[in-house]
């Protein structure tokens, strides 16, 4: 397949979810509509509660859209089979606790899952393939250790190379930099970036980050309030009105040379923090 | 990379029946009536090759029609239990979970009881009544562990231990209606006591149930692997959770029901198993269950031949001899997992 068809097809999606029959929707995702290709980074930003993560499960099918549709190279995602959606789609949540300890390795190897039958033991192509996603994300030295064990940036990368070891078309994030700190942030967006490349993933993250959304992705997604506001490049999403408007503070956007957006926090003396404007990260 | 391999499951098990032969051996050589290591060996090579007639017939009386039947009734309730235990610590995410803690035991006690005093005539019926039990216990205790949607732990032990001992309570109830009518049998029955031999036809029943529920539940132990991590994940790589809860909340409710029915409520069997084994053969439960199905044999071998010979002639029932070791056990587990 060509790199310049649409892979990922959202069109007109909405979901809308109620207490009880006969009352009204509680929250709302209404018609969002954007398209990515093999090898794009999307991000969906918002503030909390705009709808992000019910975007995401639309997207990963674990939810069905009320109306609209959600289509990964024509398949709607929400009617795959278990296996065969797990086989196309991988989703690296933002919790993924562990109950009892592993290995990562191990941990990466349950990546491999989708492609197993009932009493199937994994093969050496699976371990190849554990290897080398371990390898991708740089975590080749921790595949010996326990998982409760290593730091959070590490455990992040592990978790990411499980998602890699499904081999999928379609690469989800909720959230990936959540406990990390800056260097590890722009350390894994810069690998997801690499890797959409490399392996011709499209990539899909959902992120509180501003700048970094601003700085890695394709296309970037606004959610407010259950409504899409604005999808395109981050130089056209990133207005200041609109941000200012959706997060509910005084900001600025300066463009760098290569002409991404930059965002940071206007009127210094406002908020205490003397005239240079502290950046909004 | 220590990798999982079907060579390692068939070494492990091997290693497994090899003990469980050793102790069914010393089991068939202890108890009121002392037996020499020479003449046991000697007869069943005897019965092995088919001249069981030529053996002393007191002889024969005790280990093969006494303690013969309890030990292979002991081997299967252990299996039975330790199974079961396994499969719902992987549904309810919960290392604590085992048929007794969770009430599901005292359910099927419930179950059997009600079978005894209304319908006792219909053959098989106090297993299915047991099975019946079984299955709306674990259902309840399952929505009693909710909180906002999501297991909870603590309080799915917790409504595990109410729900316990509310049908406790139920079956303390019926047993004073019974007024004296086997009342000594039936409390002792519900400590867990394995000297009841029960008839051929449950024996059959027992074992093809046995053998078909966990079939059944090994089939799904990939799948189990993934659920540990929780049902979302296991979703998202690839796990028809649905279809998975249904097979092992059934299969292990199959399991509880039966073992309790011909052997009262043994506790704590499916908490000590499955989590020694994780210790000695890991947490995979493409491993771990067949090696808890062997090694619950083992354990219940071995605590009931405590139970008959620590003070004979007198007898404990085997329920009191697993929940003295099971107890503190599981304390240590719940001090470990507040840390």
């Amino acid at each position: 397949m060509s790199s310049n068809t649409v892979r990922l097809n959202v069109e007109q999606a909405s979901y809308a979810y109620s207490a009880g029959e006969r009352q009204a929707p509680l929250f709302t995702l209404e018609a969002t509509s954007f398209q990515a290709r093999s090898r794009e980074l999307v991000a969906v930003l918002g503030p909390n509660a705009s709808g992000k993560s019910k975007l995401l499960r639309l997207i990963a099918g674990t939810l069905k859209p009320l109306s609209g549709r959600v289509e990964l190279d024509g398949f709607h995602t929400s009617q795959l089979e278990a296996r065969t959606r797990a086989q196309r789609i991988a989703v690296v949540q933002q919790e993924s606790p562990i109950l009892f300890p592993l290995r990562a390795w191990e941990y990466v190897l349950q990546g491999r899952h989708p492609y197993g039958r009932t009493f199937h033991f994994e093969s050496e192509e699976d371990f190849a393939i554990v290897e080398n996603a371990l390898e991708q994300v740089g975590a080749k030295h921790v595949a010996e250790r326990w998982m409760d064990k290593i730091s959070g940036g590490e455990k992040q990368r592990v978790v990411v190379a499980r998602a890699l070891a499904q081999q999928p078309l379609l690469l989800l994030l909720d959230e990936p930099t959540l406990h990390l700190d800056i260097g590890a942030q722009v350390e894994l967006l810069e690998r997801l970036r690499h890797l959409a490349v490399r392996n011709h993933h499209t990539v899909v993250v959902v992120t509180h980050e501003l700048n970094l959304a601003a700085a890695f992705a394709d296309q970037v997604v606004l959610l407010h309030k259950g409504k899409c506001l604005k999808v395109g490049p981050p130089a056209e999403v990133y207005r200041r009105e609109l941000l200012e408007q959706v997060y509910e503070a005084p900001l600025e956007v300066e463009y760098s040379p290569e002409g991404r957006p930059r965002v940071s926090i206007r009127g210094g003396k406002e908020i205490g923090l003397g005239s240079t404007p502290a950046q909004v990260v | 990379m220590r990798r999982m391999t079907f060579r390692r499951v068939l070494w492990v098990c091997t290693l497994q029946a090899v003990v469980l032969l050793a102790v069914v051996v010393v089991a068939l050589k202890l108890g009121a009536v002392p037996i020499s290591v020479t003449d046991l060996v000697y007869s069943l090579g005897r019965v092995a090759i088919g001249h069981d007639s030529q053996l002393p017939s007191q002889f024969q009386v005790i280990v093969f029609g006494l303690r013969l039947p309890r030990i292979i009734l002991a081997i299967f309730v252990g299996a039975a239990l330790s199974v079961a235990g396994a499969g719902y610590q992987a549904l309810l995410r919960n290392p604590l979970a085992d048929p007794y803690v969770l009430g599901v035991s005292g359910g099927a006690a419930l179950g059997a009881i009600c079978s005894l005093i209304f319908a006792p005539e219909i053959p098989l019926v106090t297993p299915a009544a047991a099975f019946v039990g079984a299955t709306l216990t674990i259902t309840a205790v399952y929505f009693l562990g909710r909180r906002q949607g999501q297991l909870d732990g603590s309080t799915l032990l917790l409504g595990g231990v109410i729900v316990a001992s509310f049908l406790q309570a139920v079956i303390m109830f019926l047993m004073t209606t019974l007024a004296g009518r086997e009342l000594r049998g039936t409390s002792f029955w519900l400590m867990g006591d394995l000297s009841t031999p029960s008839p051929e036809e449950i024996g059959w029943v027992f074992a093809v149930g046995l053998a078909v529920s966990i079939g059944a539940i090994y089939s799904t132990s990939a799948d189990l692997n993934l659920m540990l991590g929780g049902e979302n994940e296991a979703i998202h790589l690839g796990v028809n959770v649905k279809r998975v809860k249904l097979v092992v909340y059934v299969a292990a409710s199959v399991l509880t029901g039966l073992a309790v029915s011909v052997s009262g409520a043994i506790g704590y069997v499916g908490l000590l198993v499955p989590h020694a084994l994780r210790w000695l053969v890991g947490s995979d439960y493409r491993i771990l269950i067949p090696a808890s199905a062997l090694g619950g044999a083992i354990v219940v071998v071995v605590a009931d031949t405590l139970a008959r010979t620590i003070a004979a002639p007198t007898e404990f029932p085997v329920g009191a001899m697993t929940a003295m070791a099971g107890a503190p056990v599981f304390i240590y587990l719940l001090r470990r997992r507040m840390r």
